[in-house]
Parts: structure tokens; sequence; C-alpha cells
């Protein structure tokens, strides 16, 4: 009970300082939207490449993409917060306020959850609103925001565990740079089957792959691979989370 | 003015995320895009087979896009350590000090178009203007280096503030998506895009080094975008040196 | 005997490859005790409070808090403790009133009581009309006082201050001293106080432990930490500092020599009577002394005498006033 109350607290300062401080929100909004007005919007011819069969649209084919992409980098915006806390000192009082500290990390994680929220709310819109077709089922779409709830999940724990190693802002590129590398080495512009070389066998083994080419599936309601979408989700999440725990105890050693 | 330009030459190089950023990045995003994008050479009227060649004018910008960055956070310390003001107690013209502060800009140009040929060429692409193409690269690179510097350099001076700099990214970044950077205009779909793209000065930029590695020589496409870099350096270089004059002037 | 609400028994925290910042200490503090822990800048008193709050973790050795081991049951330790520590650790963007209700949340307050513990932590430290202002707003006072608040929402057993008075002024400074003494003699709260200002420890605590280097060097209540160097001393800078070991000689002849940082000291034995005498004696010796004071013993002198050197700190509110204006210029 009191980690949970340790939790909602945490999530509570999170959640209201980014919706209290336009420079916080703004970018996790923008960046998004943005992403989606020049993938969708500019390279939309793409879905004349002999090949291309993505049954909703191209529109449709970079939403998944963006929304996921959104997902893990809110996570990593809530790992800069968390790295800013232990670098002005903030994080001491959470320590030392919290009975059970795990508390802490599952009130960033609900945190971040809450703020990408947000953006995917707004992000399903300007799409609906620019005419996205959606092919799948409600049960559909809860499967493609679950995925995309999954990997923010992974990412706020990533982060959360670079950001409690080095507890300090520069630690900045080292939750970031992973996080792009293995988004874009994911099929963004084209289906993995339209890859050639070596990045089709980059992609092939990209876990994110997975994750992307299910979420499209659901999004068109042709559903792919949704167990080994799930599968990796999941194991991320497990993943990072003992990473993020083990970064904990990391910074209760350093004091 | 020399020692100057040592002076910024010699802090670039010691700082090696202002070196290998310009550098590793936009070679990142090249290998990204040239994978994931490789299927685009497929549509009706792509100027190449190649799409490395397409997309290698792309980290001509983006490494221009970081020497803004650098130049406008380097240039702002100095004035928040007060570098600046010392430097204006000494004869020199303000012009010639904001020369200096831009003469690492512009090594680094260089560098960073070598380094992009040279990954080019390792992949296979030929340079379809010849060495007279080459050497024509390296003027432009190092144009639109100060151009950009300039940019930078001015958005400092007016400010002081390296936040302020920084703030400057996305602008530059909207700037360099919303372009021909990843799709030759006339194969842009939606209007609105296409139009934006042809408002915009970097889709110019981009096409006249695009134009030196796949077309060969195409007077058109150098002509507007050495004289879109040109003005914008002569316009930054302006500015920034008014800028420097009421900034002493305080 | 009850057991003590802070026990230490040969406390150590190492740094790699550093000297130990906190070397073997025990320390006991009673339940009700303002206990005061004085050293200079890096003797280790941050380091002790962030062992005993389980904020870092020891080396070795053992420590007590509320009768819950602070290795072990560091949660039980924290529903216990209050901290305000040497930086406020406040989060700019909150208002103190969103402060306290994040900090009540933590600390397992029912919703039901946090809006009325609020309101009158914020009445008690005098920032009602702040309250929902934004921290980074706060002056430097308003911050500390915010610090304290959230130290006391959940009422806990024991409070750890560390250098609450830093950087305030005189009017805010007696203002925290008052409250501190309320806490411990109308509400029965334990005080750990850190500071390196002699006069707040010398005030507010029943019993202070003088630390430095990682070892607490003396420990009592102040009165009887100055019984120890208890009598009055005289120290005398010759004009000429050559002649210091001439002056050591002469006061040698009136008590016990002390070091001294300028020239020479001596314990009086027989308290004010003797300086006379001493004055007398330097002038039939045809020594010029620069200055002779008096000095009335306080903990920068036990500190002294224990250590061989002053407090650190001290310089701003602790200068030594001679007690008779006795100070004599050289001729």
């Amino acid at each position: 009970m009191r980690t949970l109350q340790v939790a909602l607290g945490v999530a509570w300062r999170t959640l209201h300082n980014v919706v209290t401080n336009p420079s916080l929100l703004l970018p996790s909004l923008i960046f998004p939207l943005f992403f989606f007005t020049a993938f969708a919007g500019g390279l939309s011819s793409v879905r004349h490449v002999p090949g291309f069969d993505y049954p909703s649209g191209y529109t449709a084919f970079q939403f998944v993409f963006v929304l996921l992409q959104s997902a893990a980098f809110g996570g990593v915006f809530t790992g800069f917060g968390i790295a800013r806390d232990f670098e002005s000192g903030f994080s001491r009082r959470l320590l030392l306020a919290a009975p059970n500290r795990t508390g802490i990390v599952y009130g960033y994680a609900i945190a971040a959850i809450g703020r990408w929220l947000i953006t995917a709310s707004v992000l399903t819109v300007v799409a609906l609103l620019v005419g996205m077709q959606v092919g799948g089922s409600g049960v559909d779409l809860v499967g493609l925001y679950t995925l995309a709830l999954l990997l923010n999940l992974a990412a706020v724990l990533w982060s959360a565990g670079v950001a409690m190693r080095f507890r300090t802002m520069q630690a900045g590129p080292v939750m970031q740079f992973p996080v792009f590398v293995v988004l874009f080495f994911a099929p963004v512009y084209v289906p993995l089957t339209l890859l050639e070389g070596w990045i089709h066998g980059v992609a092939t083994y990209n876990p994110l792959t997975r994750i992307v080419e299910a979420g499209r599936g659901f999004l068109s309601g042709n559903p792919t691979e949704v167990g080994l979408a799930y599968a990796t989700g999941v194991a991320l999440v497990v993943l990072f989370s003992l990473w993020a725990l083990r970064g904990l105890r990391s910074a209760e050693r350093a004091g | 003015m020399y020692l100057l330009g040592r002076r910024s030459v010699v802090r670039t190089i010691r700082q090696p995320a202002n070196v290998v950023a310009p550098l590793l990045f936009p070679m990142l995003l090249l290998a990204v895009n040239s994978g994931g994008l490789k299927a685009e050479t497929q549509l009706p009227g792509f100027p190449t087979d190649s799409f490395v060649a397409f997309a290698l004018a792309v980290p001509f910008i983006q490494g221009a896009l970081f020497a803004t960055m650098n130049t406008g956070t380097d240039l702002a310390r100095d004035i928040q350590t007060g570098f600046l003001s010392r430097l204006s107690l000494t004869p020199m013209r303000g012009i010639a000090l904001l020369c200096g502060q831009l003469g690492g800009v512009i090594l680094l140009s260089l560098v960073q178009a070598a380094v992009y040929l040279g990954v080019g060429m390792i992949t296979g692409v030929r340079i379809a203007s010849g060495p007279a193409g080459v050497l024509t690269l390296f003027v432009f690179a190092a144009l639109v280096g100060l151009a950009f510097g300039a940019l930078g350099a001015f958005a400092a001076l007016r400010t002081g503030s390296g936040e302020a700099v920084q703030g400057l990214f996305p602008v530059f970044f909207v700037f360099l998506f919303i372009s021909s950077m990843n799709i030759p205009r006339n194969l842009i779909e939606a209007t609105w895009f296409r139009d934006a793209a042809t408002a915009n000065p970097v889709s110019y930029l981009l096409e006249a080094v695009r134009s030196l590695i796949i077309t060969g020589w195409d007077g058109e496409a150098l002509a507007l975008g050495f004289g879109i870099a040109t003005v914008v350096a002569v316009v930054a270089l302006a500015a920034s040196s008014w800028a420097l004059r009421v900034r002493m002037a305080r | 005997m009850a057991e003590a609400a802070i026990q230490a028994d040969k406390l150590v925290r190492e740094y790699k490859k550093g000297p130990r910042a906190v070397d073997a200490i025990d320390l006991a503090v009673q339940p009700g005790e303002i206990y005061g822990f004085l050293g200079p800048n890096g003797a280790g008193k941050s380091t002790t409070v962030h062992m005993l709050t389980t904020l870092l973790p020891p080396t070795s050795g053992s420590a007590r808090v509320a009768g819950f081991d602070v290795v072990q049951q560091g949660p039980q330790v924290r529903m216990h403790i209050g901290a305000a520590l040497q930086e406020a650790a406040l989060d700019p963007l909150l208002t103190g009133r969103e402060h306290l209700r994040l900090q009540a949340s933590l600390q397992g307050i029912p919703r039901s009581e946090r809006v009325q513990r609020s309101d009158e932590l914020l009445g008690r430290v005098g920032l009602r009309e702040a309250a929902d202002r934004k921290v980074r707003g706060y002056s430097g006072g308003m911050k500390r006082r915010l610090d304290l608040a959230l130290a006391l929402v959940h009422r806990p057993e024991i409070l750890f201050l560390d250098e609450p008075t830093t950087g305030l002024d005189i009017q805010s400074r007696t203002a925290l001293w008052g409250e501190v003494s309320r806490l411990a003699s109308e509400d029965g709260v334990t005080v750990f106080l850190t500071t390196q200002y002699l006069e707040e420890a010398d005030v507010l605590a029943d019993r202070v432990g003088i630390i430095d280097h990682g070892h607490i060097v003396a420990e009592g209540t102040p009165a009887a930490l100055k019984a120890e160097v208890g009598r009055a001393t005289v120290e005398a800078i010759p004009a000429d500092r050559d002649d210091v070991g001439r002056t050591a000689a002469i006061l040698d002849r009136f008590g016990q020599l002390v070091p001294s940082t300028k020239g020479a000291a001596v314990l009086l034995n027989d308290g004010q009577v003797g300086l006379y005498e001493v004055v007398r004696a330097l002038d039939q010796e045809g020594l010029e002394a620069e200055n002779i004071q008096l000095h009335q013993p306080s903990l920068d002198d036990v500190f002294l005498a224990k250590t061989g050197r002053s407090l650190e700190g001290a310089g701003d509110d602790e200068e030594e006033k001679p007690e008779a204006g006795l100070a004599m210029e050289s001729a």
C-alpha cells in the first residue's frame, strides 16, 4: 500500500510538472507530429514502390511507427527528468521519504505512461483528421496501443536505469542514442519485405521490428506475429525492470 | 585574425563531441535512410539507381546544422565568461574577430566534406562531375558551413545565451525535414509538402550538392545552391557583425 | 535504561582511494534530546547524517535509529525520521503547498488529513502567504523553512537537521532556533543537529559532539566541555615575533601554557585575578606586547584544545570578545 502511495506521489509530481510547463510538454507533442507530417506527408509516394501493399495506406503505415517512436522517446524524456532530479538533489527527498524505494521507479513509470497517453491522443486525433484509414477493430486498436505502452514502459525503465547510474543530465545521450538506433534500424519507411542488403538483416533481428510489424497489422486489421511481438515487449519490460531496479541500488550505494 | 582562427580550431578539436557528432550522426542517418529508402529508387522518375548517391547530399547540410549549434554555443560561452569583452579591448575590427571565430567552422566543414565523400566513394558512389566537381563540393561545403556558422554566431551575439542557441535546433531541424531531403521534389505527392519544400532554401542547397554527385554540371541547380548559400552567408555575416558591434558597445 | 533514539557503533564510511570520511564513531542520542554535531567543513558531519538517515550505507560498523538498523531496516527507519539536509532539495516548479502534498503522499499521510496538516505546518513556519507561489521565487530562508515543514509532515519522533541555518540572516536563524527548541521541549522530538556555528550548538544543544577528520574528539554538554578548558585564558602577542619564546616563559608562571596561533597563551590558575599579574610581568620584563586578550572559554577553545586548530566558520558569529576590554597595544 505504501509502495503504491509513493508511486502515485512521484507520478503526480512528474506529470504535474510536465502538464504545467510548456517547455516540458510541447517537445513531446510537437516532435511526433512533426515526424508524422514529414514521413507520411513527404514520403507518401513510397506507396507506389512495387511490392508495397499495406492495405490502410501510407499514412496509417507511418502512423504506427510514429506512435511507437513517441512511446519510446516519451520514456526517454521521462528518463531525462529522473537524471535532472538526481543532479539537483531532489531525488534525495524521494529516497528519504519513501519506505519502499521501488515505488519511486514505479512512479516515474506511471508518469511516463501518463505523459505518453497525452501524446498518443493528440497524434491519433491529428492522424484521423488528415484521413488515416483504420482497418482494424476495437480489439485490434487496443492491441496496437498496448504494444506501444509496453514500449513506453521498456524505454522509461531503460532510461531510469541509466539515469540512476550516472545521476547527471550528461547521461542524456546514453539514454537516447540506443533507442534512436533501435528505432531506425526497424522498418521505418517500407515493410521488412522491401528492405534490401545489410539493413534487411539488421531489421530482421531487431526486436522492435516484431512490434512495428504487429502494430501495423493491428491497424490494418490483419494482425501478424502478435504473440512474438507481445513476448518481445514483455521481455523488454522485464529486462529493463531489472536494469532499473539495479540502477536504484547503485544510486542508494552512492548516497 | 589568424590567432583567433587558430584558437577556434584548437577549441573545436579539443571538444571531441563537436568533432565526432557532426561526422558520426549524419553517417548513421545516411546508413539508415539508404537502407530503409532504397526501394524509393524504383519509383518512376527517381534520378539515380543508388539511394546512397541521392542521400549523400544530406550529411553536408546536417553537418552545417551542427556547425550552427557549435559555433553559437562556443561564442555564447565566450560572452558569458567575458572573453569576448577582453577581445573587444584589442585594436581588432569586429568583422575580423568574427571571421576568426568562424575559422574553426570552415575547417571542420572541409574535414566533414572529406569524410562524407570518402564514405560515399567507399560505398560505390561515383561523383558524376569528376575531380572538378569534388573541388566544387569542398568550396560549397565551406560556404554553407560559413553561412550556417554565422547564423549560429548571430544567435549567440544577440542573446548571449547557449540555451537560446540550442533552442534554434528544432527550427533548423524543421527546415531540413520539410525539404527534398529524402525524396526529389517532383516525386512528392502531397501538394502542401511539395510547395513547402519548393519554398524552402535548404532544398536548393541539397539539390546543388546532389547535382554534382548524380547529374554532373547542372548550371541551374548550382546557381541556385551557391546563390542561396552566398546570400545566407552575406546576410548572416552582416547580421552577426552588427550584433557584435551592439554587444561591444554595451 | 531506555534504548537510545540514535545509536552508532564504530560507524565508518570510506570512499574509494580516499581517506575515511567517518572513522569509527560511537555516539548515542537519548530520546527527546537535542544533540549538536559540531565540526568544520569536511569533518564528516553530513556523511554521518546521510548514514543515519539511510541515504548512504556505512562501510562498516552499525547504527540504529528509532530502534531499527539503518542498513537492514531502512524502511522502518525512514518512517520514524524526518530530515532537512544541507541542500534543501526542492522542486522549483512546485509551490510550497504542492511540496507538502507530495511529501504527505510519500510519507503515507491519509488523504483526508493532508490539507489540514499542510495548512498547520505552513502556519508554523510562516509560509502561509507564500504557499501557492512556486519555490523558485522563494528566498533562501523561505526554502529552509519549507524544508523544515516537509521534514515534520509525518510527525517524526527523530529529526535530523544538517546545517539548517547556514546562509540565513539573524532573524531567520533565531526563528528556526525557537522552533527547534519547541519541537524538543513540547513535542518530545529527538533532534540531531549538525552545525559549524558554535553559538548554535551552545544555545540549542543539550549535548554536543565535536567531530574533526571523521573522529569525535569531544562529547558532552556545552557547559561540561567548556569547563574542561574552563579557566580563562590570556593570550599575548609580542610586537616582535622573535619574543614568542620569552613571552611563553613569562606566561608559564601563571598557569598552564596552551596552544596559540599567534603568540603565547596561558590557562590561568586564578581566573581573571591573574590577568593583572600577567600584564605587570610582561611590562617588568620589558616585553612589548602588540595585543593582550582575555578569553573566556568557548566551544572553539574546546576544539582548539582537542585539535590544535580553530574551528572554521566560527569567525563570523563567534569573534572573540575581550571580557574586560583589556586589549593592550604596543607602546
